[in-house]
């Protein structure tokens, strides 16, 4: 799950980091209150929205009077933000963060992350702060630090000081950097993070350290013991079909292509897409209805599916284990019929009660193309859309 | 023979009283010698009594010590799993078998570190399938876990996935075409888990009732291509190698700092293409796993 950079500097600031002072703000009325309540000559009006690449886009400014803040916060809110992150279509600002200006002296980059490799949390730090951080690992590799982390240790005074002096914290700033980055540690331990990013960390005029920004993903299997953070959940940020496929407990993500696909199994899934493009055409979702699925999920699985227009076909593809092939195409038949589904389908089910699956699929008069391999499913529903 | 377990292993299961362990419990007593096998259940609160003629005993230590098994599967529910595969450890048993999908990430960061501690402190080390996986099974010997039995046949071919699904398609493959399985193996889908595709390899590299090997891996991660280099250098059996994830949409499972740190090797496409550079029989088509793997015996 991600949040906004204004939440994530909360809990930075709840867990002791230093940061800009910064009011969230929801109209230009509310942002030129915030901006003096902070006081102060300059401020930052920055664009929330989850995708990153935001200064580029358009959604950060700094503001030198109240009347230029008032002209960018208008400008910004409303607007369709685009970055490299939000696809063509960007996506709309509707909240703003106000924040006190800064006085940069040099920016760094610092994140914690979970290493799958060595089973431990990569504390990462770069010279190269305020940029492109992959296009730093791309092209200057060195110019990224890392060090593993053992939980039961935690971040230490030796890696934590090898990282700092190795992005070049000068010397009366190294106390404080230290600490913060053994503060980020904590941060992403204590919250079940995925990813906790800040870019830039500043150095400050007067050597203080400060994180400008924030980006925090967090555990979704570790939500539950984290009510704070699920109250940070943003729906406007996140894909409406893919919110709605979660509250009947599919795993459903939007794709381009113009083939539904419906399977039981992440991998399966997965390469039920392959399959689909290997002959041609390409997946229009990647849709898992999980082990224990019922008449109603698929039904539901099959609403969600056809609300995306360029859906042409459907390709439902199940191998059934514990879950039977008989409740299957039952739930395919029902749905197909709520739904009076006028698109082109094609089912491929394979293991238990597979027989009387296809039986059920074969008497409920609806025209299902059945197929018996994955391939020949594919093969059959690319030509059906054809 | 057969990998990590056979007719003769004992098994433990904890949270054997829940829904899931129940349920599957009933199946896995039901295939082959599944009735001589599962020989304990944990649930410190109903110690003593019994569930499908399995005792119930109040700790995995005190199953183990009073049955002699020497494996565990379990189905304990996501907030205690964690601690369920770390009393597994301590009850030094040889093999633990996670099938709970959603452990929080730092729930088995912790465990795994803790596991890693023991083994270098000179500790008995327990190995650790799973979490989020189907379990294995040694066809007409023993199944422990979530698979659906049937489809199975016993035979020479090992077969190693993290997805479950997955796993079931190529076992289905092979079976249709009359290749046999000596053990088929899902690792599971969770970034920090026990025995990884390299693991699973080098014992049916060593394992000599296994001729062959299909070997099913996803985008995500340095294991597949780990793997492969290791089989380059080790591996005498031939194997077929597919991943699953070619039209995945990047950044949608991983953020890019993920992405970062594996330095872009972990899309499918590169991984598809270390495995051929490292020998194996690559396949786009997950349909043609089994007959590609009989064109080669």
């Amino acid at each position: 799950m991600k949040i906004h950079e204004y939440q994530g500097k909360e809990i930075l600031r709840k867990f002791g980091v230093t940061t800009p002072r910064g009011v969230p703000c929801f109209s230009v009325d509310e942002a030129v209150k915030a901006a003096e309540t902070l006081g102060g000559k300059v401020w930052v009006v920055k664009a929330q929205i989850h995708a990153g690449g935001r200064g580029k886009g358009g959604g950060v400014k700094v503001a030198k009077s109240l009347d230029e803040l008032k002209q960018y916060a208008g400008q910004i809110l409303g607007m369709q933000l685009v970055t490299h992150q939000t696809g063509p279509e960007g996506q709309k600002v509707r909240r703003l963060l106000i924040e006190e200006g800064a006085d940069i002296k040099k920016e760094y980059y610092v994140a914690a992350l979970t290493d799958r490799a060595t089973q431990k949390v990569a504390m990462m730090a770069s010279s190269e702060g305020g940029m492109d951080i992959e296009e730093v690992a791309h092209s200057t590799p060195e110019k990224i630090l890392k060090v593993f982390v053992d939980p039961a240790t935690g971040l230490t005074d030796e890696q934590a000081l090898y990282l700092s002096n190795g992005i070049g914290v000068p010397e009366g700033s190294t106390a404080q950097a230290v600490d913060t980055l053994k503060k980020l540690y904590t941060t992403y331990m204590e919250t079940d993070a995925s990813l906790a990013e800040i870019n830039p960390l500043i150095l400050e005029g007067n050597g203080t350290i400060k994180a400008l920004d924030a980006k925090f993903n967090f555990d979704s299997n570790a939500l539950y013991r984290h009510p704070e953070i699920v109250e940070y959940r943003d729906l406007d940020e996140e894909d409406a079909d893919e919110i709605e496929a979660s509250k009947f407990d599919l795993a459903y993500i939007s794709l381009d292509g113009n083939i539904g696909c419906l399977v039981n199994g992440a991998g399966l899934a997965m390469a039920t897409m392959d399959t689909i493009k290997l002959f041609g055409a390409e997946p229009a979702n990647f849709l898992d209805v999980g082990g224990g699925a019922t008449t109603e999920k698929v039904t539901e699985a099959f609403k969600i599916m056809l609300k995306n227009p360029k859906v042409k076909g459907i390709l439902v593809n199940i191998f059934g284990g514990i879950m039977r092939c008989d409740t299957i195409a039952t739930g395919v038949v029902t749905a197909a019929k709520e739904v009076h589904l006028s698109v082109p389908l094609v089912v491929r089910m394979k293991g238990t009660n597979e027989e009387i699956g296809k039986q059920i699929l074969r008497d409920s008069g609806l025209p299902i193309i059945a197929a018996d391999t994955m391939a020949e499913a594919a093969q059959k529903i690319v030509d059906a859309v054809k | 023979m057969s990998i990590l377990i056979n007719k003769d292993t004992k098994v433990i299961t904890q949270g054997i009283t829940g829904k899931t362990g129940q349920f599957h419990t009933e199946k896995c007593q039901e295939y082959a010698n599944g009735k001589e096998c599962f020989v304990a259940g944990v649930n410190p609160k109903k110690a003593g009594e019994k569930i499908f003629d399995i005792p119930i005993y109040a700790s995995v230590k005190e199953a183990a010590a009073e049955t002699g098994a020497t494996v565990s599967v379990i189905y304990v529910p996501p907030a205690g799993a964690a601690a369920a595969i770390w009393e597994a450890v301590e009850a030094d048993l040889d093999l633990a078998i996670c099938i709970t999908e959603g452990i929080p990430v730092r729930d088995m960061l912790e465990v795994r570190n803790k596991m890693k501690a023991k083994v270098a402190a000179g500790g008995k080390e327990t190995l650790l399938l799973g979490p989020n996986c189907p379990g294995l099974i040694t066809p007409d010997e023993i199944k422990i876990g979530i698979m659906p039995g049937h489809i199975h046949r016993k035979g020479r071919i090992g077969v190693v996935s993290r997805s479950g699904t997955l796993t079931y398609e190529a076992v289905a493959q092979l079976t249709e075409i009359g290749l046999g399985q000596s053990s088929a193996v899902g690792i599971g889908g969770d970034p920090i888990n026990g025995l990884k595709h390299i693991d699973v390899m080098k014992m049916f590299n060593d394992d000599p009732d296994t001729d062959a090997v299909i070997m099913i891996g996803e985008i995500g991660g340095p294991d597949e291509a780990e793997a492969a280099q290791w089989c380059k250098a080790n591996m005498k059996k031939p194997i077929v190698g597919f991943i699953a994830g070619v039209t995945a949409p990047a950044g949608k499972r991983m953020g890019h700092a993920g992405a970062l740190i594996s330095g872009g090797a972990d899309t499918a496409d590169a991984k598809l293409a270390i495995m051929e550079e490292c020998g194996f029989t690559v396949t786009r088509n997950p349909s043609e796993m089994a007959k590609l793997l009989k064109a080669m015996l």
